[in-house]
């Protein structure tokens, strides 16, 4: 029967061997030649879209790389599927947009603010996301 | 009771239900905007409520993580705490910073970022109260007569929670690489170091109220948060399947994800047996009913709800849906919640020498909240379904899905009020029990 002291060398031996593995995967998966990001693209303008979306906690109601609150649209893809003027115009209108009742807060962008928002959408378009792209979007019937 | 410094727990008790009751508060918010009712749109907009319910969720239970070690390290290092004075610092300063972070959500004062919504000027704060924290916790540990390992894994669980919140402040211009690193906090916590933390308080609970031997539930603790690790550290890589990152964590993450449920069948198997074993017949039966509850439900909710959807092939359409908020419902409930209260309703009669815990009340407090709570659970899971199918097979809109899924929501607030009648019933009872005091170190005996 197993005694304390196996015991306690399988969790730690355990823990060990998996937490390398692990961390030598995440600095696999960082590699150049593995990047599915662009990340040469991420421009200033990406970089303060991103911002943007930390300071008004935007994943507190929308997801993206369907991570967030599932209470408004996932926004991968949306450029494609709204368009950037459609976008700017939500995210510059002073009144509560409020598609079928719904309502996202009237956060009256300035357009420049708009136009760095619209361009880390842009970057996150490109995302090679393993194919969950081809599920969230509408054009995705013409992608299957 | 058999230290007067383990009353220090009581206040962080105390705390941890004022913050849960908040917590069902915002709930409620949520769950009546979902159904069509945003009345508060315009003080307490969904985002602001989502951050709150979550945050005050994470607190709570730290809370109730912190007076637990505050009420087991005495006893199991058979010595007071080192400062009683600090550990009361300590407590006052998380109050402190947690309701700085929970108003600042309500004025735009915060960094969206899932479940790590803190700004970062207040995440050095958390540092500073938690090194505190664990400050007391070790040199109490290390100074003691004895270092069980009960106790061992329990700090261990702590430290290491400590450690890893840092990946979560580290700055990130990439969307991908900050998700990534995320999860390094989120993930690592809930299903890695957390589960030392319940394993070590189940232990603790075992040992008391079942009088099996502790080497043997020793030993079998080692067991499980060995299995632990071995398959959710690698398990993290569910979260990595679509985000934008290599193919190899379909495969590492559906694998080890897959072996999860082990754990969490390990703990309930391992707790029922200890309690078949066990020949002592602890009255505090109510304590009993959460324990065995813990491990029974958490492998519900989190091992098995969990592997519901961590396949790559089935995650590839639940991911980003309200099949997401099924599982975390029931997994932190059964995991931690349930576990909190477990070490709440065993430990209030030590402290404050009444022992309540025959009431039916208790008994109508852990049946309540947790038949509310599986019809949450079940809910948001036929809400979620609903959802995958409509807007993912059928490439509905997702407005359009959102009303047809809004009749889900009222079974949700119906089941939420059944669980909150239920905790309401617990608070009463926590109220009844008075304050901690001196004089139950004698009354105690079944200590």
């Amino acid at each position: 029967m197993l005694s304390k002291k196996q015991a306690r060398a399988f969790f730690l031996g355990g823990t060990l061997v998996t937490f390398l593995i692990f961390i030598g995967l995440t600095i696999y998966s960082f590699g150049k030649p593995q990047d599915q990001s662009n990340s040469e693209n991420i421009t200033e303008a990406v970089v303060r879209g991103k911002t943007l979306w930390e300071e008004n906690n935007c994943m507190g109601c929308h997801t993206i790389l369907g991570e967030g609150a599932y209470y408004a649209p996932e926004l991968t893809k949306v450029i494609e599927r709204r368009g950037a003027g459609y976008i700017k115009a939500v995210l510059m209108t002073p009144v509560a947009w409020e598609p079928n009742g719904r309502k996202m807060v009237a956060y009256g962008f300035t357009e420049q603010e708009a136009l760095d928002l619209i361009e880390f959408f842009d970057w996150i378009d490109d995302v090679d996301l393993n194919g969950f792209d081809t599920v969230v979007s509408p054009l995705a019937k013409d992608n299957n | 009771m058999k230290y007067k410094s383990q009353k220090v727990a009581y206040w962080f008790f105390a705390l941890s239900m004022l913050l849960f009751a908040l917590q069902i508060i915002y709930g409620f918010i949520m769950g009546f905007a979902h159904a069509g009712f945003d009345g508060l749109h315009d003080v307490i907009p969904f985002n602001t409520a989502r951050a709150v319910h979550t945050n005050l969720l994470v607190v709570w239970l730290l809370s109730g993580f912190m007076g637990a070690a505050y009420y087991i390290i005495p006893e199991e290092a058979q010595r007071e705490l080192v400062s009683v004075k600090l550990a009361y610092v300590q407590l006052i300063s998380l109050a402190v910073v947690g309701v700085i972070a929970i108003v600042g959500y309500h004025f735009n004062y915060w960094e969206g970022r899932k479940f790590l919504e803190i700004p970062r000027p207040l995440d050095y704060l958390v540092v500073v109260n938690v090194l505190l924290f664990l400050g007391l916790i070790l040199v109490t540990l290390f100074k003691g007569k004895r270092r069980t390992t009960t106790a061992l894994v329990l700090s261990m669980g702590l430290l290491f929670a400590a450690l890893l919140y840092l990946p979560g402040m580290l700055p990130f211009d990439s969307q991908v690489m900050d998700s990534f690193f995320r999860w390094w906090v989120v993930h690592l916590w809930v299903e890695g170091v957390w589960e030392l933390i319940m394993g070590g308080i189940l232990s603790f609970l075992l040992i008391k109220l079942t009088g099996v031997d502790r080497e043997v539930i020793e030993k079998w603790l080692y067991v499980i948060v060995g299995l632990t690790f071995l398959s959710g550290v690698l398990g993290t890589g569910h979260h990595y399947y679509y985000i934008g990152v290599n193919k190899i964590w379909l495969i590492v993450g559906g694998i080890f994800s897959a072996l999860e449920p082990l754990a969490f069948l390990a703990m309930a198997l391992f707790a029922v047996n200890m309690y078949r074993k066990g020949e002592k017949k602890h009255p505090n039966k109510l304590a009993l009913y959460w324990t065995l509850g813990a491990a029974i439900v958490s492998f519900i909710g989190a091992g098995l709800l969990g592997f519901a959807h961590t396949l790559p092939q089935t995650n590839l359409y639940t991911h980003g849906t309200l099949v997401t908020a099924m599982h975390g419902h029931l997994a932190f409930w059964g995991a931690y919640a349930m576990i909190v209260l477990a070490i709440i309703s065993y430990s209030l009669p030590n402290m404050t020498g009444r022992k309540l815990y025959e009431s039916t009340r208790g008994r109508m407090a852990f049946w309540m909240s947790n038949i509310g709570m599986i019809g949450m659970t079940v809910a948001f899971g036929v809400a979620g379904v609903v959802q995958v199918y409509l807007e993912r097979k059928l490439k509905m809109e997702f407005m359009e899905v959102q009303k047809e899924i809004e009749v889900h929501f009222v079974v949700l607030i119906i089941c939420a009020t059944l669980f909150m009648t239920g905790i309401i019933l617990y608070m009463v009872d926590f109220y009844k029990h008075g304050r901690p005091t001196d004089e139950a170190l004698e009354t105690a005996s079944n200590d």
